[in-house]
């Protein structure tokens, strides 16, 4: 065998062997000099180790510190963390055993710092043992990196089906405003938040006359456009929805006081009866608004919050067409509702 | 099939022959619009559809496809990430060959569902290698002697591949080693540039 031989019970091994074997070791002698180090380690420092005391190699950090051989010695067989004088802020795990000649044996492993040593200190697979898992390590951790991207990457293609999936479920087709479903979800989530708000029924008046005057292509283009307008005066709160042929939603998030609602409802009137240009024709409609509000202390019931509002509606229609009915409820004053 | 196998032939098929070759196979095959996930698993019926849809498309022998396959596997820029996994298995190209007993251990290590054919190393007295693999899909071998030229050529060596026999299920590689350090190689580090 080479570079080992025993004698007595104890095995001695060349410089060279042990290099191979513990490459990151600290051989020291009674007085704590170093004897030799291992070729891995002496890489790390970047100089010869040979004869200087350990405590300029190494620093104790748990469970002790030791400057000298005795304290070193006096932790011999625990689990040991220790830095390099190069490298003070990357831990180390290492182990010291007592040599026979009062020296000790100091064997260096990078623990979880492996990474970033690796990097720091451009080492190669030659620099481990090949009994070492570190290698393995890397590996692992550079597989475990392409593997999780690689998922991440398969969850976002999925969230962006789901997410294109929900709003093609929640979307009129013809003019890409919310559909009942959304209107329905929207409801919900703000009657559950407590949050105030206006819910204005409009129906179109005289549309079924464009349609079937002009055709429902044409038809299409009006509702496109009525769309547009009503959009138009939406903050990015509110909520536009088509609920029927020629009837639309319109949630008014925070605004409650009757006037102002009054207000942005006849203007979007002005603003629908203004000539609809389709091709070589121009289109005149109007529309009839209802609105029911609700505040805080309000029970949240979605159910009675249409149907207000569609009694307000009914009570345009029946007033002549183009107007805004908001209705307020029997417990305030004499009136079911306030026509405005 | 596994979707990284599958993903690797559609990134092949896209990347050496062009996105419209791709959509042609992927449309024969039946192979869904947006192409196969890495991530997820496959029939193995539909991997063959494709390859047979790719054969006949390019008008080349299955072998040759296959062994190209393997050959961008290893050499291709984008795919680095697989280059330097397989870096890992030695510091030589005699060593990496002699981990490649471990290659399907390794695989698992990193996606444990992921299956390769059982490779199994044998030195022949003129310092040849032969690599017996079994089990994988029909023609498998081609793919590993397209990587493993591949690889020579990373680490620097001169060596001459064939596949030798081929039976039902199974199949031999053979390497003549010309020359270990016949050029410098490609640099491997064992931490990526970040």
């Amino acid at each position: 065998m080479t570079g080992a031989a025993r004698q007595g019970g104890a095995i001695m091994l060349d410089g060279a062997v042990l290099g191979r074997l513990l490459p990151m070791h600290l051989c020291l002698d009674a007085e704590g000099r170093v004897r030799q180090a291992g070729p891995t380690l002496e890489r790390i420092a970047g100089t010869e180790l040979a004869g200087r005391p350990f405590a300029e190699v190494v620093s104790l950090r748990r469970p002790a510190a030791a400057t000298d051989i005795a304290g070193l010695l006096a932790l011999a067989g625990r689990p040991l963390k220790l830095t390099l004088a190069v490298a003070p802020a990357l831990p180390l795990k290492g182990l010291v055993a007592g040599l026979p000649d009062g020296g000790a044996l100091i064997d260096i492993s990078m623990g979880i710092s492996l990474i970033e040593a690796v990097s720091r200190f451009d080492l190669t697979l030659g620099d481990f043992s090949p009994s070492d898992l570190a290698v393995e390590l890397l590996y692992l951790h550079e597989a475990k990196s392409v593997v999780s991207a690689e998922l991440s990457r398969l969850a976002e293609r999925l969230n962006g089906a789901r997410v294109s999936a929900e709003k093609e479920a929640a979307t009129d087709t013809l003019t890409g405003l919310a559909n009942r479903r959304r209107l329905d979800a929207t409801l919900a989530r703000l009657l559950g938040q407590g949050r105030a708000f206006a819910l204005m029924q409009i129906d179109l008046d005289y549309f079924k006359l464009v349609n079937d005057t002009h055709g429902h292509d044409v038809g299409d283009a009006v509702l496109r456009e009525v769309a547009h307008l009503l959009r138009a005066q939406c903050r990015t709160q509110d909520l536009v929805a088509r609920v029927g042929g020629d009837e639309f939603v319109m949630i008014l998030v925070d605004i409650v006081e009757p006037f102002r609602i009054a207000r942005i409802a006849e203007r979007l009137i002005r603003q629908i009866e203004e000539p609809i240009p389709v091709g070589m024709r121009e289109c005149r409609i109007s529309a009839s608004i209802g609105v029911s509000v609700f505040s805080r202390q309000d029970s949240p019931d979605p159910k009675r919050l249409m149907r207000e509002a569609d009694c307000a509606l009914y009570q345009s229609k029946g007033a002549g067409r183009a107007r805004v009915t908001v209705f307020t409820r029997p417990e305030g004053a004499a009136d079911n509702t306030d026509a405005a | 099939m596994h979707g990284l196998l599958n993903r690797a032939i559609q990134r092949f098929l896209c990347d050496t022959h062009g996105g419209e070759c791709w959509t042609h196979v992927a449309r024969v095959a039946g192979v869904d619009p947006g192409g196969f996930e890495a991530m997820l698993t496959y029939e193995d019926e539909l991997t063959e559809a494709v390859l047979e849809a790719a054969v006949a498309r390019l008008d080349l022998p299955r072998e040759m496809i296959l062994e190209d396959l393997g050959t961008y596997l290893v050499s291709h820029p984008d795919l680095e990430a697989l280059r330097r996994l397989l870096r890992f298995g030695g510091e030589t190209f005699v060593d990496f060959l002699f981990s490649l007993d471990d290659l399907p251990e390794r695989a698992r290590l990193a996606v444990p569902d992921l299956e390769l054919p059982e490779l199994e190393l044998a030195e022949d007295t003129e310092g040849g290698v032969a690599i017996r693999c079994r089990g994988g899909w029909p023609g498998v071998e081609y793919v590993l002697q397209g990587m493993l030229r591949a690889l020579a050529d990373d680490y620097g060596a001169l060596a001459v591949l064939d596949v030798i026999e081929r039976g039902p299920g199974q199949a031999t590689v053979s390497i003549s080693l010309l020359d270990t350090a016949f050029h410098k190689g490609r640099s491997f580090s064992l931490v990526a540039d970040r």
